[in-house]
C-alpha cells in the first residue's frame, strides 16, 4: 500500500506540471471513451498513461447505434460491438473488446474491498482478495470471446446484420481476442478442495442483476481462468475488473464478470439466462440448452461492408478465424463465388480457441464477385454454408430470418460482394 | 509455424523437468475461512431442489398487490408486458409457432428459477430489496396469473420446488449427465440436433 500511495502522489505532481498541454491533446481526440471512469478528477498526462492518435477514430457501436431511455447509470441496449473491420493483428485492443452485461452498467469496484469466496461442495472454503489471488502462478492466453448471438439473422438486431449495408461491425462484431492473465481455476479448486460429488461450479457476478451462471466442473478443471488481466494491465471495468471468469471456447455468457462467488454444486442451477434465454428453440417446439461452444468461425475483415477498393490490381485479402474447438487447422478464401476455394496464408500465432489473422492475395480483375471465407478445427469441424446449417437445424434457410428467436451460434460462411465500382457489400443470403 | 514448434517443444519439456521437481505447493495460507454469516449472505442461488430458499411465505392475493406496486409500471398491470419488461404470461400453445410467445408460464422450465431472479435482479434499479415474503407472493401471483396453482395456494420453500412447469419437458437433454459431451448428444460444436 505505501508504494502505491507514493506513486499517486508522484503522478498527481507530474500531472500537474503537464496539465495545460496534455489536457488540449486529449480533449480533441475521438472515439470510443468508455463513461464515467476516474479521469475527471485526473489531468490526463499522455505521458504516463498514452492514448491513440486523434487521427484514428474506430469505435465500438451499440447494436443498433442508439440506446433505449433509461435512468442515469444504466443503458438498456442489446450490446456495443467490436470494429472488427479495422482489426489488425489478432488481438482487439481492451477499450474496444466488445460488451454485454445484459443492460448492466460496470459497478465501481475497488480492488482493495473486492473478493472472491469460493464454498459448497468443497472441503474448506475460502475467501480470496485479489491479493491472494496473484500468489497463486498465473498463466497468459490468447482467447477469443464471443456472444452466443454473434450474427444472429433475427431477433432485436437482425435486421441490422442481414442488410445490404451491414459492415463487418454489424455482422460479426461480437467476437474479440484478448491476452488474458489470470490464475487456473483449477489451481484454486485443489486449494479449496473439490469434494467428489460436486459436478458442476456456479459463477456470480457483482454487478445490479448478480449474473449467474453454472458450468460443469470437467471444463472448470480442464482451462478455465480466473483472470485479472487483459492485454498486459488490468481487466478493463467493461470487462469485469478487477475479476473475470475466462471459459475459453464457450459462449460468451459463461465469462462472468466482476465475479464475486464461485459455488460448487451437484447440478446446473438453472438461472434466468441460461434456462429461459440460452436455450434454442427450434420448430419442434423443444429447446437444446447447455450447448457451450462456440463453432468454427471466420470473417474477412478487409475487403468487407461498407469498403472501397480503389480500382483493380493486387489486395490482400485478411481476416480473422477461431474455434471453439481448439486450434485452427485450415483457413480457405474463395474469390469466385464459391467455385473454388484455396488455402490462405496464417499470419499470427496459432492458438487454441483464438482469433488467427489470416491473409490471402489477390489480383481483382474489376469484375464483380463474392468473397467468402471458411475454416476447419483441429476437431474437425468445418463452418457451414448456410444451407448447411439450415440442413443441421431441420429447418428451411429462412427460417434463420423469418423466426422471432434469436438464432444464436449462427457461425456460416459470410460472403462480401464486391461490385464493379469497387464498392464492398453484405451479400448473406436465405 | 513448424519451425517454431520443432524448436520450441524440446525446450519446453526440458524446462519442464526441472520446474516440475522444483516443489509441489499446496498452495498454505492462501485465502482466509470465510464466516458462516459472510457465506450466507451470498449464498442466494437457488438450486432446482430449493435447498437454499429462505424461511418465508406468500400467496397470489397479497402478490397481486405488491406486483402493482412495484411490477406493473414495466410488467403491465396484467403481466402483459411493455417496452421496457417481457410478459410473464401467455403463449402457451406457440412454442412450435414462427413466433413463439416465451414467458414465465409458456417457456420456464423451474419456478424455482422465478423466485431467485426476482430476488436477485428485480425490480429493476432497486435489485435486492424485496423481502423472503415479498418474493414468494410474487412468485405466486405470477404462477396463478398462468393458472399453475389456486390463488390460496401457499408458496414456500416446500411447495415452490414441487411445481413442475408446464414446459419442463422441453428442453433436451432431459438428462443432465448426458449434457457434457456434445459429441455423444449428437451435436456440431454450438450447435444441437
Amino acid at each position: 500500500m505505501k508504494t502505491k500511495d507514493s506513486g499517486r502522489r508522484r503522478f498527481l505532481k507530474n500531472s500537474a506540471a503537464f496539465a495545460g498541454l496534455a489536457l488540449g491533446a486529449a480533449r480533441t481526440a475521438q472515439g470510443a471513451d468508455t463513461p464515467a471512469d476516474t479521469s475527471a478528477a485526473r489531468p490526463k498526462d499522455l505521458h504516463s498513461y498514452g492514448e491513440r492518435s486523434r487521427y484514428e477514430t474506430s469505435a465500438r457501436l451499440g447494436a443498433m447505434g442508439l440506446y433505449d431511455p433509461a435512468p442515469p447509470g444504466y443503458h438498456r441496449d442489446f450490446g456495443y460491438r467490436n470494429p472488427i473491420q479495422d482489426s489488425v493483428g489478432y488481438i482487439t485492443p481492451a477499450p474496444l473488446h466488445f460488451v454485454i452485461a445484459h443492460g448492466y452498467e460496470p459497478p465501481d469496484i475497488d480492488p482493495a474491498e473486492h473478493h472472491l469466496l469460493i464454498h459448497g461442495l468443497v472441503d474448506k472454503p475460502l475467501i480470496f482478495s485479489l491479493d491472494d489471488l496473484k500468489r497463486f502462478p498465473s498463466v497468459t492466453r490468447a482467447h477469443f470471446l464471443e456472444c452466443n448471438a454473434n450474427g444472429a439473422p433475427a431477433g432485436p438486431t437482425g435486421q441490422y446484420r442481414v442488410a445490404p449495408t451491414a459492415t463487418a461491425q454489424d455482422t460479426h462484431g461480437f467476437t474479440s481476442c484478448s491476452l488474458w492473465t489470470g490464475v487456473p481455476l483449477s489451481i484454486i479448486l485443489k486449494r479449496v478442495g473439490v469434494k467428489p460429488e460436486a459436478k458442476w461450479i456456479i459463477g456470480e457476478g457483482s454487478e445490479k442483476g448478480k449474473h449467474t451462471k453454472s458450468i460443469p466442473i470437467e471444463k472448470a478443471m480442464d482451462d478455465v481462468l480466473i483472470a485479472y488481466g487483459q492485454n498486459g494491465e488490468a481487466l478493463r471495468p467493461q470487462q469485469g475488473y478487477p475479476i473475470r471468469l475466462l471459459v475459453p471456447g464457450w459462449e460468451g455468457i459463461n465469462n462472468v464478470k466482476w465475479l464475486r462467488k464461485i459455488k460448487l454444486v451437484d447440478e446446473p442451477y438453472m438461472g434466468m439466462w441460461e434456462s429461459t434465454k440460452y436455450p434454442s428453440l427450434r420448430p419442434d417446439g423443444l429447446s437444446r440448452w447447455f450447448q457451450f461452444q462456440m463453432g468454427p468461425r471466420t470473417v474477412i475483415t478487409r475487403p468487407s461492408g461498407g469498403q472501397k477498393l480503389n480500382g483493380p490490381g493486387f489486395y490482400e485479402i485478411s481476416g480473422l478465424a477461431w474455434s471453439g474447438g481448439g486450434l485452427v487447422r485450415s483457413i480457405e478464401v474463395s474469390t469466385d463465388n464459391g467455385q473454388t476455394w484455396r488455402e490462405a496464408e496464417i499470419q499470427s500465432p496459432v492458438y487454441p480457441k483464438a482469433h488467427v489473422r489470416f491473409g490471402f492475395g489477390w489480383d481483382w480483375n474489376g469484375n464483380e464477385t463474392i468473397l467468402q471465407s471458411r475454416c476447419t478445427d483441429e476437431v474437425g469441424e468445418r463452418q457451414p454454408s448456410v444451407v448447411e446449417l439450415a440442413k443441421f437445424w431441420k429447418v428451411e434457410p429462412d427460417f434463420f430470418i423469418k423466426t422471432g428467436t434469436i438464432p444464436g451460434h449462427f457461425n456460416a460462411i459470410q460472403p462480401w460482394k464486391v461490385n464493379s465500382d469497387g464498392s464492398v457489400q453484405n451479400a448473406i443470403s436465405f | 509455424m513448424r519451425f517454431r514448434f520443432r524448436f520450441l517443444v524440446p525446450v519446453v519439456a526440458v524446462a519442464a523437468c526441472f520446474t516440475a521437481k522444483a516443489q509441489t505447493p499446496d498452495y498454505k495460507n492462501v485465502g482466509r475461512t470465510p464466516t458462516a454469516q459472510e457465506i450466507q449472505a451470498m449464498d442466494i442461488a437457488v438450486s432446482t431442489d430449493g435447498k437454499e430458499l429462505p424461511p418465508g411465505s406468500g400467496n397470489a392475493k397479497t402478490g397481486a398487490r405488491l406486483f402493482q406496486e412495484k411490477c406493473a409500471a414495466c410488467h403491465g398491470e396484467s403481466q402483459e408486458g411493455s417496452a421496457q419488461a417481457p410478459a410473464l404470461v401467455g403463449g402457451k400453445g406457440t412454442l412450435t409457432s414462427l413466433h413463439p410467445k416465451m414467458t414465465v408460464g409458456s417457456y420456464w422450465p423451474y419456478a424455482t428459477t422465478i423466485f431467485d431472479y426476482i430476488r436477485r435482479a428485480m425490480p429493476r434499479y432497486q435489485e435486492g430489496s424485496l423481502k423472503p415474503d415479498e418474493v414468494y407472493s410474487l412468485v405466486a401471483f405470477i404462477l396463478y396469473r398462468n393458472e399453475i396453482i389456486k390463488e390460496d395456494d401457499v408458496i414456500d420453500a416446500a411447495t415452490l420446488p414441487k411445481i413442475k412447469m408446464p414446459n419442463r419437458d422441453g428442453f433436451i437433454p432431459q438428462n443432465m449427465d448426458e449434457i457434457h459431451d456434445w459429441k455423444v448428444r449428437g451435436c456440431k460444436l454450438g450447435h444441437c440436433p
